[in-house]
């Protein structure tokens, strides 16, 4: 019995062929599938602001876990997972600012703490390169620990930068006040204010506003000396004014969220580096 | 020894090993198939009769208690802020303690190429665990998307039975092969590409964060093992299953088959997820009186649920011997 084989019928043969084929063909479609994941990243059709402390955008893709543990902890429920429309993001935290913006109620940056592989990093480390005018030159300090001992935020890079993409919708450029809730009745985003609440951020439909010149992305920005109002045009009986994006800015987006122009006047450019040159 | 390696392989794709002649198959064991063969009590029929009447599902029971608890819990630390398993089946904290799934841990470092201390830890923690607890065993008691299937699969064979599908196999290989391409997807491109289409990832993060477009794959799936394949993508595409069966090859955790009760009816090769684990379950396979059933088994327990006369069952390797 050992040595000979047994006949193959040509019907069983025909059965193994295709039963291969399918095989082949499952291959080819599933690696086909997971490829075309690669798309939405290289063509940038959705270019996500990042949490604070993330690593340069294809490490961070290739490092995050997509657990949402960042999600877990943040204070004012920043931070949204990537859905599978983003390829190889999906489950990669992002930030929609406009909706709701991280105004680092937590202090500790906690989403950095909760990250589980590093993605999310206060110090990185060193085989990483910095992208120059990414890094920070001095730490930022948080308007609302200004009295305490420690004021700094432990963030070393920025995660893009504000920017006046809408001079002309801009309130304060056309010498307008603003007064009542920033974005309207039913806005959902919350803020802390240290004035109300230290330790719980409230829905910013509950803080209505009263002002002369509208001057809430500078007042509400929670970094100092991350963004100032400037006069821009003097005459006789009024004055405009511009809001201007200083080197502390660490693009949290707060002011693309308090903006109570529609669409925002003011926006995050993400991932943008600081220019010496003044830009 | 032998039969460790050839059940590996037998996980990896190979056909199962038939015994070659009876000299492979042990003395006792052709003692009690000789006994079997003169046995005409027609306790067989009636048992087997017995049985059909009375469906037990009291594994299948358990286990899927367990499954809705375990996601459960990911669910409740994050809606009333329980914390206690904070994050999703890709990664999360027990109490504090890290916990990263074995397959996204690979992906991650893979991709990524640079490796941190929480991610090592998380991902020995698990390891320990389900070599403790089975390996694959993670497929039926904790994977949502298992549960899923499992229900789905019902559909299918209802449709089976009138005739309306047929179940389109697939070489058993092909997840291997699948294992080492998103392998070296991850490596090259240093994407973690297999994430984008993992079901657990994705059915993990829609209970607990809330459902998105992502939930469209899951349900094409579905559909396609109703209409087309029985449990295509965990028989034949889930590298995740064979990362865990690799560890559970070397598991004290198995389910146990005894040739002496055994009545080579079939039943329990019905209802399992991966039959070729079942093999030795065939009149004559089987060379010693009690045989673990292999790497890939999930150890769900439908056949223990299915078997009428106790003939395979829940073991820890070494503890029977002790007591």
């Amino acid at each position: 019995m050992s040595g000979s084989k047994p006949a193959v019928s040509p019907e069983k043969t025909r059965r193994a062929r295709r039963k291969f084929i399918r095989s082949v063909v499952l291959l080819a479609g599933v690696i086909g599938t997971s490829l075309l994941g690669v798309l939405p990243v290289v063509r940038a059709w959705t270019k996500r602001l990042r949490p604070p402390g993330a690593l340069d955008e294809k490490d961070f893709l290739a490092s995050c876990i997509k657990c949402g543990q960042c999600v877990q902890v943040c204070p004012v429920s920043a931070i949204l997972l990537g859905d599978i429309h983003e390829g190889y993001g999906i489950g990669v935290p992002y930030i929609s600012a406009r909706e709701q913006a991280c105004d680092f109620s937590c202090d500790a940056v906690q989403c950095i703490l909760a990250c589980p592989t590093g993605s999310l990093t206060y110090e990185k480390p060193d085989f990483f390169s910095v992208r120059e005018g990414a890094e920070m030159s001095r730490a930022p300090v948080l308007k609302g620990k200004a009295n305490e001992p420690e004021p700094t935020l432990n963030l070393k890079e920025r995660m893009g930068l504000a920017r006046l993409t809408r001079p002309d919708a801009c309130l304060a450029m056309q010498g307008k006040g603003f007064s009542g809730p920033a974005r309207g009745p039913e806005f959902k985003g919350r803020m802390r204010y240290m004035a109300v609440d230290r330790w719980n951020p409230i829905p910013v439909r509950d803080h209505p506003y009263e002002r002369e010149v509208c001057d809430l992305c500078v007042t509400e920005c929670p970094i100092d000396d991350a963004i100032v109002l400037e006069v821009y045009v003097e005459t006789e009986d009024s004055r405009l004014y511009r809001p201007v994006v200083r080197e502390q800015c660490v693009g949290c987006g707060v002011c693309e969220m308090i903006c109570p122009v529609e669409p925002a006047a003011i926006e995050i450019e993400t991932r943008a580096v600081w220019k010496t040159d003044g830009s | 020894m032998r039969r460790f390696a050839e059940n590996f392989l037998c996980m990896l794709g190979a056909e199962p090993k038939k015994p070659k002649g009876s000299g492979q198959i042990s003395d006792e064991v052709r003692r009690i198939m000789e006994i079997k063969r003169q046995d005409t009590s027609g306790l067989k029929e009636h048992l087997h009769e017995q049985a059909r009447q009375q469906p037990r599902h009291k594994w299948r029971n358990r286990r899927w208690i367990v499954l809705v608890a375990v996601n459960l819990l990911f669910v409740l630390s994050f809606w009333l802020d329980i914390q206690i398993l904070e994050g999703a089946l890709t990664g999360s904290r027990f109490v504090g303690f890290h916990l990263i799934d074995l397959n996204a841990a690979l992906q991650v470092m893979l991709a990524h190429k640079h490796i941190i201390v929480n991610l090592v830890i998380g991902t020995f923690t698990i390891f320990l665990l389900w070599v403790l607890l089975g390996g694959r065993s993670f497929c039926s008691w904790v994977c949502p998307y298992h549960l899923l299937s499992e229900l789905t699969e019902k559909i299918h064979v209802v449709l089976m039975r009138r005739k309306i599908v047929t179940n389109r196999e697939f070489h058993r290989g092909t997840r291997t092969v699948f294992w080492v391409l998103f392998v070296v997807l991850a490596f090259v491109t240093g994407y973690t590409v297999f994430e984008t289409l993992s079901p657990v990832g994705i059915l993990s993060r829609a209970l607990i964060y809330g459902p998105g477009l992502a939930l469209g794959w899951i349900f094409l799936l579905l559909l396609f093992e109703v209409f087309w394949s029985r449990r295509a993508w965990c028989r034949y595409v889930c590298p995740i299953g064979l990362t865990y069966g690799v560890v559970g090859a070397i598991s004290p955790l198995q389910i146990s088959y005894h040739v002496e009760p055994c009545f080579h009816e079939g039943d329990c090769r019905k209802v399992c997820l991966v039959p070729h684990a079942l093999d030795v379950t065939i009149k004559g396979r089987a060379t010693e009186t009690q045989m673990g059933l292999g790497p890939d088994c999930t150890r769900c327990g439908l056949c223990v649920d299915a078997c009428p006369t106790g003939a395979l069952r829940f073991e820890v390797k070494g503890l029977s011997k002790l007591l």
